[in-house]
């Protein structure tokens, strides 16, 4: 299987352990990612901030380099970059004042046909059977909280993917690596997303309370499929235990890595060692085949 | 959809979403489920109903267009299918372009430095980012405890990953924004 790939900026900086484990985990799967070639930022959401039409001219840039390159299927493991390409793409489709305006801005004209997908649907299409025959390590006491977060699943009038208040597309990716999703709150809460920098104390609130509401209901781990997410989740917990304290930790893994571990693939090339929070524990916990609650 | 009896702040609003502030019958399902409306001053609602009421300075002045965080639960859950994230997109952007100083400066600041990294390397760069923001806030020592594990993990590059076309990149920037991040 070959697929377009729009990695996004942040897989190649402070989110590069999801770009790492996401080749590591496709090599073993026989799925090739080609990347777009100068693709450029979505304009995540400062775009949508400044300009409407910036908004939906910085990802439109990006798919009309992937159908000239000749791709008809791309992936975007970044949720945000996920939701940007599809709203874009949906604009575009559908409003044609902006989609005059954007070829203007661009220069060049727009054709759709290309198929934007997410981390999860992605896993789907390379079929989860394939996972599951494959898993090595015996995840059967690992709990798992799957944390979707806002923009894999909103707005579902343009993104169509799974469900916007209660999703289960992550918790059937991880049985198939043999862990136990848990059963929670806080699955597609905001962790306060970009507010890091400018409201730390925002982003620090939230995303306590999502971290409260995985323990509380026994998970091990939390998984995620945002690059954002997981930096206010995992940077942002040692001040948030700080701040609040009487708190434990819990590690935090992209989705991707959490498949690799399961397939039995090198820590280190699943970029494992690069969380603020700790894995080393819940690693050595599953090779005993005992959970570190 | 231009109409001459609509208040051209209104017309922006259906210019840039696509939908009628009208539109909105005020039930507050919108604020109840806002995960930063403790931290608004007004809540999404009311937001709309300054709006609705003709007092757009109350609207464009408002904190709540900044702190909103995009998370789009208003969006999904509004009973008359009123999408509150995009109004407060278009509020952002309507309040920038007519130089309504924002309730918060932080937040803009943010944004500003994001797309000067995107204007001048095509991707975002983090070290620059950060930089920029620090200078712009003279919050120099905000997130300097994890400054070092970011750096020692690789998580921060110093040098940014600059895309051929950035030229072109700064010229669409600069004509969608118009000066509006000022």
């Amino acid at each position: 299987m070959k697929f377009g790939y729009y990695p996004g900026c942040s897989l190649s900086g402070t989110a590069k352990e999801f770009d790492l484990s996401l080749k590591e985990v496709l090599k073993y799967l026989d799925t090739d990612l080609l990347e777009i070639n100068d693709w450029c930022c979505c304009g995540a959401s400062s775009a949508h901030s400044a300009s409407h039409l910036l908004s939906v001219a910085l990802p439109a840039r990006n798919l009309i380099l992937a159908k000239e390159q000749g791709m008809k299927e791309i992936v975007a493991p970044c949720a945000a970059c996920f939701n940007r390409l599809k709203v874009a793409q949906h604009e575009l489709q559908n409003d044609e004042h902006i989609r005059i305006n954007t070829e203007e801005l661009l220069d060049t004209k727009y054709s759709d046909g290309i198929n934007v997908l997410n981390l999860i649907s992605l896993f789907q299409q390379i079929g989860l059977e394939k996972i599951k025959s494959n898993a090595k390590v015996d995840f059967s006491k690992l709990n798992v909280a799957c944390y979707y977060g806002c923009l894999l699943v909103r707005p579902h009038d343009i993104l169509k993917f799974d469900d916007p208040e209660n999703p289960t597309t992550m918790e059937e990716v991880v049985k198939a690596t043999g862990a136990k999703p848990v059963d929670w709150n806080f699955k597609v809460e905001c962790c306060g997303a970009a507010h890091s920098i400018a409201h730390t104390e925002i982003v620090e609130n939230l995303s306590m309370k999502i971290l409260d509401d995985a323990i509380n209901y026994k998970a091990n781990v939390i998984v995620v499929a945002c690059p954002m997410c997981h930096s206010n989740l995992d940077m942002r917990q040692k001040n948030i235990i700080k701040h609040n304290p009487g708190r434990n930790k819990i590690p935090i893994l992209y989705l991707s890595q959490l498949i690799g571990l399961s397939l039995g693939l090198d820590h280190k090339k699943l970029g494992l060692d690069l969380h603020f929070i700790d894995t080393a524990p819940l690693i050595a916990s599953l090779s005993e085949n005992e959970v570190a609650v | 959809m231009e109409n001459n009896h609509v208040h051209p702040t209104i017309q922006k609003i259906i210019n840039l979403t696509n939908q009628n502030p009208a539109n909105c019958y005020q039930c507050g399902k919108c604020s109840a489920g806002c995960p930063v409306r403790d931290y608004f001053d007004d809540s999404p609602n009311r937001v709309i109903r300054f709006i609705q009421l003709g007092l757009y300075d109350r609207a464009l002045k408002s904190k709540a267009i900044w702190l909103c965080a995009g998370c789009q639960t208003c969006s999904s859950r509004c009973p008359q299918n009123f999408e509150p994230a995009k109004f407060m997109d278009a509020l952002r952007e309507i309040a920038s372009e007519e130089g309504i100083a924002p309730s918060d400066k932080n937040v803009k600041k943010f944004h500003k430095a994001f797309l000067n990294q995107i204007k001048n390397n095509g991707r975002s760069f983090e070290l620059g980012l950060i930089r920029d923001y620090k200078l712009a806030t003279g919050k120099l020592f905000q997130d300097i405890d994890a400054a070092p594990t970011a750096i020692l993990k690789g998580k921060i590059g110093f040098t940014p990953h600059k895309i051929k076309d950035t030229k072109k990149i700064k010229s669409i920037i600069d004509k969608a924004v118009k000066g509006k991040t000022k």
